[in-house]
């Protein structure tokens, strides 16, 4: 599979669960009412501005702090596609793949830009950015996390495996 | 090639040996959840269709970020994880008037155990690393799948051992040894890997000591904070235990990713300035900074040794009529240890205002929310760009006694 996409979104290093969606939001668990207010803790225009099939781009460290699936969740929401950064943080890195976020870490990041379009390939993992004809290359995933994207996130799989 | 204490507690749980690097899907023996992860949770796991919780006994439901309720909307949230604690049969809720914060009410009951696996929704679930067993925190998703299958999936992580040598200098504790090693590594510095703490200082520390530096491992990207058992850790666990518990310990040839090394004796009482835990300075460097506001509590440093040592601060001492101190015991057993032995008679002689235990401002819920442009000395673990409150507003990190003494001098200092 392929996708394709404009970033909308291009953030600095250690980003963290409380700028992506602070504490106060933490009372709902409604996915239109976290969307609302993706971002919040570091551009409070994002929300408004991001679109269907938008790419959030960062630095190292993407998701450090708080174990919030909220995060990823008003991620997912607002209609971000996916999220590539440097390195993503351990508890937000397997939230992404539990609730099916694509997630890409890329060591090349710096070479994108705000606007930008970009081409990735979920099988190969490779990036193509339209906009300067680079190619990127990322990390992929371990077969057994894989396969947890591929069959649609953690429950999905627990649903097959215990044949519930 | 011998093993960490991480990779055997992991072998020993699966039956099997592994090492750092491989995916393996694993038992546990704890599953935890609070009032702001559970409902998500709870969301999944009704999807599922499921009857019933892997094992009751083995969840443990506590409401403390939001409560006691701030609002309508978290008095909702609270009522749907009180509902499902009824509907399957969690006889480990903690509501309202037997709650604590989760981190420091969990060890306290002798909910977990040395050489136990804890999962919890909830990013300081590492503190239990204290006790010598492997807890890591996961998101709702994570907690759902577990309390449908009783099994979570994890990376065996690699360690980085860090060897604490020397002898400690007055007034340092683990949170000035956490805040050090974090401003040595960074915010990412561990990230995917147990941290290991040895050396000739952790034998000598506190349980408490123990449990605020595992609490931290998250806050250097760590999957855990572990402390290998000993006399101290026994005495803790023992009169608090109802079933067994396993004692671990790493081989002399275990394999680490890198070992670091700490001469304590050059370590000073650590501050962690705005925005980040890793932006640490020694308290003879943090020059003037002015405080509106000091903050004594949260699963980092609410116990009650944390208290003792507020209070041989605070003892005969007013806070500066700039600054609102507000002290938060971790747990109703911290707080009525604190009633007996006089502590809560000194922090409001002094002019503190005492909470029930809730995580409440650590995070930004409630009960001491900042203002644009103002400043606070916490000895909570985050200080994050609006982690308290206004976007504009600043917290830094500190231990009890520092916090103490910053709230009676008006601005961040060090104990007289």
């Amino acid at each position: 599979m392929k996708i394709t996409g404009k970033v909308f979104g291009k953030f600095r290093a250690d980003i963290n669960t409380d700028e992506i969606i602070p504490a106060v939001y933490l009372d709902t668990t409604s996915d239109e009412e976290l969307a609302r207010h993706c971002m919040e803790g570091i551009d409070t225009e994002f929300a408004q501005g991001v679109q269907k099939g938008n790419i959030i781009v960062a630095d190292k460290n993407f998701g450090c702090g708080s174990s919030r699936e909220h995060a990823p969740i008003a991620i997912k929401a607002c209609g971000v596609s996916c999220v590539i950064a440097k390195s993503f943080a351990r508890i937000f890195y397997r939230n992404c793949i539990n609730i099916g976020l694509p997630i890409f870490e890329c060591d090349q990041t710096d070479k994108i830009k705000e606007k930008d379009i970009l081409e990735i390939d979920f099988q190969t993992g490779i990036i193509k950015n339209l906009s300067t004809d680079e190619t990127y290359s990322t990390t992929l995933f371990p077969e057994f996390m894989q396969k947890l994207v591929e069959v649609g996130g953690l429950m999905e799989y627990v649903k097959q495996k215990n044949r519930l | 090639m011998g093993k960490t204490i991480t990779e055997k507690i992991l072998s020993a749980h699966l039956g099997k040996e592994v090492s750092a690097g491989e995916l393996i899907e694993v038992k546990v023996d704890v599953a935890l959840g609070n009032d702001i992860t559970s409902p998500l949770a709870i969301v999944e796991f009704e999807k599922l269709g499921v009857k019933s919780l892997f094992d009751p006994d083995k969840v443990v439901l506590v409401l403390d970020h939001f409560v006691p309720n701030k609002d309508v909307r978290s008095a909702e949230q609270c009522k749907f994880v009180r509902q499902f604690a009824k509907k399957y049969g969690v006889k480990n809720f903690f509501d309202v008037g037997q709650m604590g914060i989760e981190h420091a009410l969990l060890p306290e009951q002798g909910l977990v155990l040395t050489g136990d696996i804890i999962i919890g929704a909830d990013s300081h679930t590492c503190t239990y690393g204290a006790l010598g067993a492997f807890s890591t925190g996961v998101g709702s998703t994570d907690l759902a799948a577990v309390w449908a299958t009783g099994e979570i999936w994890l990376k065996v992580p690699q360690t980085i051992k860090f060897v604490c040598s020397g002898k400690l200098n007055p007034w340092v504790g683990g949170k000035d040894l956490i805040l050090h090693t974090i401003g040595d590594i960074g915010v990412d510095g561990a990230n995917y890997m147990a941290m290991e703490f040895t050396g000739e200082v952790i034998p000598k520390l506190t349980m408490a000591d123990r449990f605020t530096m595992s609490n931290m491992a998250i806050e250097a990207g760590g999957k855990a904070g572990i402390i290998a058992p000993d006399e101290i850790t026994l005495e803790y666990v023992k009169p608090r235990a109802k079933r067994e518990w396993r004692m671990y310990s790493s081989d002399s040839d275990a394999e680490y990713v890198e070992s670091r090394e700490y001469d304590c004796s050059q370590i000073e009482p650590q501050v962690a300035f705005p925005h980040l835990p890793s932006n640490v300075k020694p308290i003879s460097q943090v020059g003037q900074v002015e405080i509106d506001q000091a903050v004594i509590g949260s699963c980092t440093n609410g116990r009650i040794e944390d208290l003792r040592l507020a209070a041989r601060v605070l003892k005969g001492k007013k806070v500066h009529k700039d600054v609102r101190l507000i002290i938060i015991p971790g747990t109703q057993q911290i707080y009525l240890q604190a009633v007996k032995e006089g502590l809560v008679e000194i922090f409001i002689e002094a002019g503190g205002a005492i909470s029930t235990p809730t995580c409440g401002p650590c995070l930004g819920g409630y009960m001491g929310i900042l203002a644009k442009g103002e400043r606070c000395i916490a000895t909570t673990n985050r200080n994050f760009v609006g982690r308290m409150g206004h976007k504009e507003s600043e917290v830094y990190l500190a231990n009890p006694a520092i916090t103490a003494a910053s709230a009676i001098a008006g601005r961040i200092a060090p104990v007289e």
